[in-house]
């Protein structure tokens, strides 16, 4: 089948596609973006996060036929094109990353939380991040990075 | 994953006749448990419908008093309705406490009622278990068994239903509205869900080919005072080990009225019905809602490693109760 979507902000189409393929498979080895990792392909640790039609997702579990028409938004997508985004700034100066493979999913995660609460607290960005493991449990830094990003976001950054 | 073609309909008439010749095909809606199961093996079907772009996402308001939710409405927003956080609030409670916000925004609420157990047996496609590979025997019973079911269970099958948003709505009296190759029915929660017996295999009462497209709410006028509690090893993203729904009538200290439903205990959301019976025209007392939950788990079955549901149970009957009758600490 021929799929073809919207990602980050421009059309793209795959052919080729086989049903089975999920979101994931096809924005890594199709689209060329390699930013949304493959860590447990079940849904479970949201590494693979990504915005469908505005709704964060784990893309691991989006069929292929699923996105079609759709409109995707990967970690590749948020930065300016000179600039990363003040959560991906953030991640960086908190030292947020160990092995790095759950970042990608943790920040599209943190962007789509800080878009729907502003000012999180401590629960509610425990709560919204519930869906990203870590597995080295950088946690404490990562909590740091949130909040570093949510007080950027009042200083208009 | 085995090989399956993926299909669209034009309307839901088209999609339940495109099952009508696929004995091994299924319906898909947000995907996110059946596909996580064709992935490890324990569904396979031939053909998948995907149904969610030809079924409603709104909620609305009935004309008498209830809510009509379309069957594609996504978890997410269900839990976030203002009209469903301020009348029916044990049902947002209940959504926002499964699975994770990637997920909720993913699944539809016609779907939540028909995800599988997450019984590991049932998951691992080496092990015999009945409700997969109907006659291979339950590895369960005399295995790894704490999350299991203390009520309704039978030999062949101790698994329980995963659902939060079922024991909620089942809770709140609500009807699924169904279309099939045989019409339209409309199935109140507490007998959409099956107790195994001898055919674990079935989850529900629905044909194959049947397809549910709205979830109504009758109106109650005491579902405001409603409440959902789920205790889990851990505060997020953990499947219940207990849980209760309930919604409470006072007045006077008298329970007028007085819904309760358990998740994590059975292979269905359980109404607990005796403890119902048992409070309607009681005063409000710890001791009265005590005796009522010990009561309905008068018949509860424990397996080798989860007899801690049964005061776990009756534990959070009773704390939940109170809240709701004011009695709360």
């Amino acid at each position: 089948m021929k799929l073809e979507c919207k990602v980050n902000g421009e059309n793209r189409e795959a052919d080729g596609v086989r049903e089975g393929e999920s979101l994931l498979y096809i924005l890594r080895e199709r689209l060329d973006l390699p930013g949304s990792k493959n860590a447990c392909e079940q849904g479970e640790c949201g590494s693979c996060s990504v915005y469908m039609d505005g709704m964060l997702v784990c893309s691991c579990l989006v069929l292929a036929g699923q996105a079609e028409g759709r409109e995707i938004v990967t970690v590749e997508g948020l930065a300016d094109e000179n600039e990363l985004h003040p959560v991906q700034k953030s991640f960086i100066e908190a030292g947020a990353v160990q092995c790095g493979f759950c970042t990608p999913g943790l920040i599209v995660a943190t962007h789509d939380l800080l878009e729907r609460n502003a000012k999180p607290s401590d629960v509610e960005i425990r709560e919204a991040l519930a869906g990203n493991l870590c597995r080295c449990t950088g946690y404490e830094k990562i909590l740091d990075a949130v909040k570093l990003a949510a007080a950027k976001n009042g200083n208009g950054a | 994953m085995k090989p399956y073609r993926y299909e669209r309909a034009e309307d839901i008439s088209g999609a339940i006749s495109a099952l009508a010749d696929e004995p091994e095909g299924a319906f898909l809606g947000g995907g996110t448990n059946i596909v996580d199961l064709m992935k490890l093996g324990v569904s396979t079907p031939d053909v998948l419908v995907d149904v969610r772009r030809l079924m409603s996402d709104d909620i609305e308001e009935t004309e008498d008093g209830g809510v009509r939710i379309g069957a594609a409405v996504p978890n997410s927003d269900l839990a976030a309705d203002p009209t469903i956080r301020t009348r029916y609030p044990a049902l947002s409670e209940a959504l926002l406490s499964g699975a994770s916000g990637q997920l909720r925004n993913m699944a539809t609420t016609g779907g939540n009622f028909l995800q599988r157990t997450r019984c590991v047996y049932f998951q691992d496609t080496t092990t015999p278990c009945n409700k997969r590979e109907p006659g291979s025997g339950c590895s369960a019973l005399d295995g790894y068994n704490k999350n299991h079911a203390i009520l309704g269970s039978s030999e062949h099958c101790v698994a329980t239903h995963p659902s939060d948003m079922a024991v909620a709505m089942a809770a709140l009296d609500a009807f699924v509205v169904t279309h099939g190759p045989n019409g339209e029915r409309r199935i109140p929660i507490e007998e959409l869900h099956r107790l195994p017996g001898d055919e674990p295999e079935r989850d529900t009462i629905l044909e194959h080919g049947e397809l549910i497209t709205a979830v109504e709410l009758p109106p109650m006028g005491f579902s405001s005072n409603s409440k959902y509690r789920k205790v889990r090893e851990r505060a997020s993203y953990a499947f219940a080990l207990v849980s209760v729904a309930a919604a409470m009538d006072v007045e006077d200290g008298v329970v007028r009225d007085v819904r309760v439903a358990l998740g994590g205990v059975a292979h269905k959301p359980w109404r607990a019905t005796k403890v119902e019976e048992a409070l309607r025209g009681e005063p409000v007392s710890e001791e009265n809602f005590r005796a009522a939950a010990e009561i309905e788990l008068s018949e509860a079955e424990p397996l080798s490693e989860n007899a801690y549901k049964v005061p776990l149970a009756r534990n959070v009957m009773v704390r939940t109760l109170s809240d709701l009758s004011g009695e709360g600490r």
